[in-house]
């Protein structure tokens, strides 16, 4: 199901996603993760640009391509492919309905779960709606809401991540974007239910994490986890937005990198060439994953699981004592 | 605005002692006169009548920023400041290099400028003789931006404070966040929430002061769940900053926007306050919450 045609690879040549899974997870004896570059077959698409730095390929830069690909499979995607049943639940009962991201009840391998996640459009119209998944308050104060609603019925939360930043835009912040924000971060940290999140795409910033403190985090083959998107870091730090592929790099954002920070728990492979490639065998791969982690949680106690869960980002960070 | 912060201080400071603000055109504290920040005001100001009002510019009440430790000492009881924490210091996890700017060598230059070893500052002290856990963040040191150590004295701090059930009361100032400590700064927004949590579970209050300009990642996590939210008068407050804002919607946006009346009239602050009554205000907030605690024994007694 190759729906790019300027993406050229030959099967045979293709390392299975194993075979990638098992490269990730090296890492080097100075305790730094050695960049895996693609398989060679694998190029960005050009309309996304290829840019070079000083004629190196940037493979950090690669992964991003990968993580924005216009085809690259959707929360709604998944939901379609990896659930049996969904309700698409709506609005924060206080403002209205943000169609950026999207939350519904679900059923997981014969279990009812709670699924929330960042939604892209797949066109120009639907991207007027959804904002390329650019959340704003209302919908993160859906998905604490929706949060609440499976904590109150013992539902496990599945969260899908997939957003380039928080919308800067004066109406989201006029509706306390930072504070919607701060408050799901403290229902999540305390949440008496089992949550699993995964990064699908782009971790882009406050809004990825709003849907992603969890007892589990998983994260795609080509996704990025980060921040700030590479070209907000890039303006923030040079003041210039085009050194993108620079801060990609130095940054440290593919999935390999967060897996040795322990950031992210487990990997997810991808097909071949990236998930736009087979959204049906991409799917299935996240579906095993997660079910595999819920059922690891279901032996848990909501008091060990939040106490787990505070250990967990409690630990996370490195300084000089 | 920035570059009022790039300037190279043309002064020594003693270690212990206040660091001028940048509003002073010569010798820090001893300086005669000094030029308002504000661009429509620009008043000269007597330089001992603006340090004893709080650096608040007595003509437009444009509130220049300070150090954390002028923070410190205008808040506390004399003497009654007990830093922790102090030793702890920048790491460079990514081992961030890119093209003229190492993080080590970001970190020198802002360890120079404000003479701190990182943005947050940490300690025990009281208000009124009412014990508080008190972290403040310093925005001359990388814009108070969040990396490992910042989170890791904020959530030490909500620890201790749950420990000693005396609340905790923090004075946010930032950029937002870390760019060279990439993800563990993003991390720093779920850790210091997470040591909040168990802070409000222990029932023990955090007062969060949002001071000019808090932005990003800190409004978003530690800063944005204060059980009350206090801005300090004419602060800029919000989550992306009215650049990025105008410079992504292409629009301009009115001077007032994301400042801390415009933060109060549309539901986000409990209190806009003005510096020179913030230390009052802080002090008879603390006295209520000390009383609730008393009622609570009381109904025990009773019950008892």
């Amino acid at each position: 199901m190759r729906r790019n045609g300027r993406l050229k690879f030959k099967a045979q040549d293709t390392p299975g996603p194993g075979a990638a899974a098992e490269s990730l997870h090296a890492i080097t004896s100075d305790g730094r993760v050695p960049r895996p570059s693609l398989p060679h077959e694998v190029r960005p698409p050009a309309t996304f640009g290829t840019e070079r730095l000083g004629g190196r390929t940037s493979s950090a830069w690669e992964r991003v391509q990968l993580a924005r690909h216009p085809q690259r499979p959707y929360t709604l995607d998944y939901v379609q492919l990896m659930f049996s049943e969904f309700v698409e639940l709506h609005g924060d009962r206080l403002f209205g309905d943000d169609a950026a991201i999207v939350g519904g009840l679900a059923t997981l391998h014969a279990r009812t779960v709670m699924l929330i996640g960042h939604q892209k459009g797949r066109d120009t119209r639907d991207n007027l709606l959804r904002r390329f998944g650019m959340a704003r308050p209302e919908g993160y104060r859906k998905a604490l809401r929706l949060m609440r609603h499976a904590e109150k019925f013992g539902m496990p939360v599945v969260t899908l991540i997939d957003i380039p930043g928080a919308d800067p835009s004066l109406v989201a912040e006029e509706r306390g974007q930072a504070f919607a924000i701060a408050e799901n971060l403290l229902a999540m940290s305390r949440l008496r239910v089992p949550i699993v999140s995964a990064i699908i795409g782009e971790g882009g910033s406050g809004g990825a994490l709003a849907l992603g403190v969890a007892d589990r985090v998983l994260m795609l083959e080509n996704a990025i986890y980060s921040v700030a998107s590479p070209e907000a870091a890039a303006s923030i730090l040079w003041k210039d937005g085009a050194r993108g592929p620079e801060a990609a790099e130095a940054m440290r954002i593919t999935a390999d990198d967060l897996l040795a920070f322990g950031v992210v728990d487990a990997i997810v492979p991808e097909p071949a060439g990236g998930a736009h490639t087979d959204h049906a065998a991409a799917a299935q791969k996240l579906q095993d994953a997660l079910v595999s982690q819920l059922s690891q949680l279901d032996r848990l106690p909501p008091d060990e699981l939040v106490e787990q869960r505070t250990r967990r980002y409690r630990a996370i960070g490195v300084f000089e004592a | 605005m920035r570059n009022l912060f790039r300037k190279a201080p043309p002064y020594i400071t003693v270690p212990g002692r206040a660091r001028p603000g940048p509003a002073a055109e010569s010798n820090g504290s001893d300086s005669l006169w000094v030029r308002c920040e504000n661009e429509r005001c620009r008043e000269l100001l007597y330089g001992r009548e603006f340090e004893n009002n709080l650096k608040v510019c007595h003509k437009c009440e444009h509130h220049a920023r300070l150090s954390g430790r002028e923070r410190v000492s205008q808040l506390v009881d004399e003497g009654t400041f007990a830093e922790h924490d102090a030793r702890l210091a920048p790491a460079d996890p990514l081992g961030f290099a890119a093209e003229g700017a190492s993080y080590r060598s970001k970190l020198s230059e802002a360890t120079s400028k404000a003479h701190e070893r990182e943005a947050a500052i940490a300690g025990s002290a009281t208000i009124d003789r009412l014990p508080i856990e008190l972290v403040v963040l310093d925005f001359a040191f990388m814009g108070a931006s969040m990396g490992s150590v910042v989170g890791e004295k904020v959530a030490r701090a909500a620890d201790r404070a749950a420990d000693r059930s005396t609340a905790l009361v923090t004075v946010n100032a930032s950029g937002g966040a870390r760019m060279q400590e990439g993800i563990f700064s993003l991390m720093q927004m779920a850790k210091t929430v997470t040591a909040l949590a168990r802070l409000g579970a222990a029932g023990v209050p955090h007062v969060s002061i949002l001071v000019d300009p808090t932005l990003g990642g800190v409004t978003a996590s530690y800063a944005g769940v204060g059980d009350l939210i206090i801005a300090e008068q004419g602060a800029l407050v919000g989550f992306a900053g009215p650049r990025v804002i105008e410079q992504i919607t292409k629009q301009k946006l009115p001077p007032d926007a994301q400042r801390a009346d415009f933060l109060l009239e549309h539901g986000m602050v409990d209190l806009v306050v003005h510096r020179r009554d913030l230390r009052a205000t802080l002090s008879k907030l603390l006295r209520l919450y000390a009383g609730v605690r008393r009622l609570s024994e009381v109904c025990a007694e009773t019950a008892g």
